[in-house]
């Protein structure tokens, strides 16, 4: 089932090896990097890191998926932004009045900006991709366990039910279609297949409620500290998000990643810039390059 | 004299909403180191019983409950399933609803840590009950990638992580194929051998498993009609409840011998005291599986009437996965009933599904005489109206027996009924469907069951139509078709008459074959008495499989 690609499964890479905690640190930094970081080339770069990073994963096929997925927000955030936005000076199109929008200038800045948005909501998506598809949920939630345990769990088999419910689906509309007249039609029909469907959901949810029951959930306590030795990859994606952040902090701050869309386009490309997206570059992939001790 | 560990004294009980008691007036002691199995047909107490031992009932369920079932010595009308689950371990029967958690690891944590216990602990009693069950190489898989015995294992790990006492298991090998379901019995019998683990078991193949217990705890109407060792069951049974009967049994009862086996071995041996079965037999290694000259079957082909269903090298290859089908190849005619047999993931489903066009082939070509209608594993998938009549046609439910139902909720049925009217959803009213394909009809279906859907599909095929069904049962299979083919790694393997296939096989064999080491190809006990009666009488006989259905068409 497509769907299930998204979902975490240990492969042999050196992120699905280190710790959770860390893995889960490494993505917050990638996207603490796109957040605070404007300059298209920075977030390019960025982009080409996650990419990569995603290949050396062994989840490269899926994030490319994902990226199409993604590819999908990137137009409407650029039409908005270049109908709303009218404050660039070099104007590509004039529409006249658009009443309550004002005059119906379109300018090239507010292209650009609407794009560099739209790179970053993208990067988002690939780094949370990235992110669910290389961190074990269990051992986050264990962390989380920790601070909020009934809370981690339940999120935990949230999780875990997405998969179920959607084979789930998959099996209700295969068996709709066998009927000879095919699946329920009209409003009442559909009314019926989604009753049925949320039918089969509670249903589920009282099975697994009942398990629940019999594994202790209601006398639950708090998950015991696990001590576990750092791995090198722990180390190494360690070193590499606190990299990320320094790099994405000193980005900001400097003129390396400096970049304004308004009024007129600054986007600077000195030695500072290409200097960065190199950092950026090794500080991502540097830890996928050691692949001893990653077997399943 | 040791203590029970469980015990029911007087115990009636009755669901929210319904009047007539699940449990009714039920007492009863299981002590420590006890294997019991819990037999009885659908809908007559079984699971209840169970749930009660473990406190899930009343405290999860709710309802009517009347006198006292202690665990361990705690009363659990006083105490919940949370705090009983430190002395019992639970496994039901849909392994998917039992893993909770996203990994194998952290499933056979998580009772251990709710329980308190510290991260030594816990590790500990991952590691070793990963070891015990042989599950050690999956401790770091996703749950949602394992396969049905996998997932099923993993449940009967993460219930026995806390060493509990006892385990309750609720038809844990109804949607397992027979090596898998084997090898949980065997396991099971490890445990309570090794570990004086007390297991209470439901079961309705009982032939699966009867050999292996100590004491049977039978339950008709929510009472116990029969609490005692197997010999002594199978007694009551023949007398008072013979769809209980195991196929061994049955065999014996009309064969007139006595007493009534246990299992294969004991059967065996009894034969043998007779004289009815030679000390040594040749090995029938080849002989129940015909090789078929690919030339011969060609002319063969070219001779035969146009087929109902065909299927010409087809191969399913996922994108980025595994092929499921590989070059399958079969035939099946108007008026022919197959029953397709083979592992957990050998191909069956993904080839039902592709007679029906629920998948399209990668390569090859599906040719179809006219609509199939496909039949899949969930019954209560069709179910999306509140009433029977909504769901099929008038004449469709006349057709399968259950006209006099319209009005009910397709989700009060029984197990057998919920079948027969996804039987009437698929096939419909108008034309008949040239092909009617069942994936795994008779999950959870007791044998009563079992043997209408048999008769069912008998006269179907006698109508002309073309029945292929996929099952783990080879009971099943012996009573409702004339050929049976054997998928492995997504090819047909073999392919050959019932006789033939279901005769000379380890796992794919009816009880009756293997007692009688396939024996004139008998495979339902009323052809082994009748062998066994040639024998006494010294004029043996084979028989067809064909004429023995004409015999007793239903399930052993």
């Amino acid at each position: 089932m497509r769907a299930m690609s998204f979902f975490y499964r240990r492969l042999p890479s050196p992120l699905h090896a280190a710790r959770a905690g860390v893995g889960a640190l490494w993505a917050a930094a990638l996207s603490l990097a796109t957040l605070v970081l404007y300059n298209p080339l920075v977030l390019l770069a960025l982009l080409a890191a996650v990419l990569c990073a995603g290949v050396g994963a062994g989840v490269g096929r899926v994030l490319a998926r994902s990226m199409r997925t993604g590819a999908i927000v990137w137009l409407p955030i650029v039409v908005v932004n270049v109908l709303v936005y009218h404050e660039g000076v070099t104007v590509f199109a004039r529409l006249g009045d658009l009443g309550p929008f004002g005059q119906g200038n379109l300018t090239l800045e507010a292209l650009v900006y609407g794009s560099v948005i739209a790179l970053k909501v993208m990067l988002l998506i690939l780094i949370t991709t990235l992110a669910s598809l290389t961190v074990d949920p269990d051992q986050v939630l264990r962390l989380l366990r920790r601070l909020s345990f009934r809370s981690a769990l339940t999120a935990s088999l949230a999780m875990r039910m997405i998969p179920v419910l959607a084979a789930d689906a998959q099996r209700l509309a295969e068996a709709q279609r066998t009927r000879p007249e095919g699946p329920p039609r009209g409003a009442r029909g559909r009314v019926a297949l989604l009753r049925a469907v949320i039918g089969g959901s509670l249903d589920r949810a009282m099975d697994v409620a009942a398990t629940l029951e019999v594994r202790g959930f209601e006398t639950a306590r708090r998950a015991p500290r696990v001590v576990r030795p750092w791995s090198r990859h722990d180390v190494a994606f360690l070193v590499s998000a606190v990299a990320v952040i320094v790099l994405a902090i000193l980005g900001r701050l400097t003129a390396a990643a400096s970049f304004s869309a308004y009024p007129e386009l600054h986007a600077p490309i000195s030695t500072g810039t290409i200097v960065l997206c190199v950092a950026l570059l090794a500080a991502v992939l540097l830890p996928f390059a050691d692949r001893r001790g990653i077997d399943v | 004299m040791t203590a029970p560990l469980v015990s029911f004294d007087r115990v009636t009980y009755s669901y929210p909403g319904v009047a007539a008691p699940a449990l009714n007036d039920v007492s009863l002691e299981i002590g420590p180191g006890e294997f019991c199995l819990l037999a009885g047909l659908s809908g007559h107490g079984k699971s209840t019983l169970l749930h009660a031992a473990c406190g899930l009932v009343p405290h999860f369920h709710g309802g009517h409950f009347a006198g006292r079932v202690t665990l361990a010595g705690l009363d659990t009308r006083e105490h919940g399933p949370a705090r009983l689950g430190a002395f019992a371990g639970v496994l039901f029967q849909d392994p998917e609803t039992q893993l909770v958690m996203s990994s194998v690891r952290a499933e056979l944590a998580l009772a251990l840590e709710n329980r308190g216990h510290g991260a030594a602990a816990v590790a500990r009693g991952v590691e070793e009950v990963a070891l015990a069950l042989g599950i050690d190489s999956l401790l770091d898989r996703s749950t949602h990638e394992l396969s049905g015995g996998e997932k099923q294992r993993v449940a009967l790990g993460a219930a026995l992580a806390g060493r509990p006492r006892l385990v309750l298991l609720d038809e844990p090998t109804s949607q397992l194929d027979p090596v898998a379901g084997d090898e949980l019995i065997g396991l099971l019998r490890r445990l309570n051998q090794e570990w004086e683990t007390t297991i209470v078991l439901a079961e309705h193949r009982l032939e699966r498993c009867l050999s292996s217990v100590d004491r049977v705890i039978a339950l008709e109407g929510g009472r116990v009609g029969c609490d005692s060792e197997p010999q002594a069951f199978l007694a009551w049974a023949g007398q008072s409840s013979p769809a209980l009967q195991t196929p061994a049994a049955k065999l014996f009862a009309l064969a007139g011998l006595r007493p009534a086996p246990a299992g294969v071995r004991e059967a065996r041996a009894t034969l043998r005291a007779h004289r009815l079965l030679p000390d040594e037999e040749p090995s029938r290694i080849g002989q129940s599986q015909p090789a078929r000259p690919r030339r011969k079957a060609k002319l063969r082909r070219a001779a035969k009437p146009a087929a109902a269903l065909e299927y010409d090298g087809v191969w399913h290859e996922l994108r980025n996965g595994p092929a499921i089908l590989r070059g399958a190849t079969l035939r099946v005619q108007a008026g022919e009933s197959v029953a397709l047999m083979g592992r957990n993931g050998a191909g069956k489903s993904t080839l039902l599904r592709h007679a029906a066009g629920l998948l399209e082939p990668t390569r090859g070509r599906i040719e179809r005489a006219g609509r199939v209608a496909l039949l899949l594993q969930n019954p209560g998938d069709y179910f999306v109206h509140e009433r029977v009549a909504e769901e099929a046609p008038e004449q469709a439910l006349a057709a399968v027996g259950l006209a006099g139902m319209a009005g009910r909720n397709p989700r009060d049925l029984s197990g057998g009924e919920r079948q027969r009217l996804a039987l009437a959803i698929v096939t419909g009213s108008g034309d008949e469907p040239a092909v009617l394909a069942l994936d795994e009809p008779t999950r959870g279906m007791d044998r009563e069951a079992k043997g209408e859907l048999a008769r069912e599909l008998r006269r179907r095929s006698e109508r002309g139509q073309a029945v292929i069904v996929a099952t783990h049962d080879p009971e099943f299979a012996a009573a409702c078709a004339d050929r049976a083919v054997l998928m492995a790694d997504g090819r047909v393997i073999a392919d050959g008459t019932a006789a033939e296939l279901l005769a000379g096989g380890w796992y794919f064999a009816t009880e009756t074959a293997r007692i009688l080491s396939g024996a004139a190809r008998a495979l339902l006990p009323e052809q082994g008495a009748e062998l066994l009666r040639a024998r006494r009488d010294g004029a043996e006989t084979p028989i067809d499989a064909r004429d023995a259905h004409a015999i007793v068409p239903g399930v052993a």
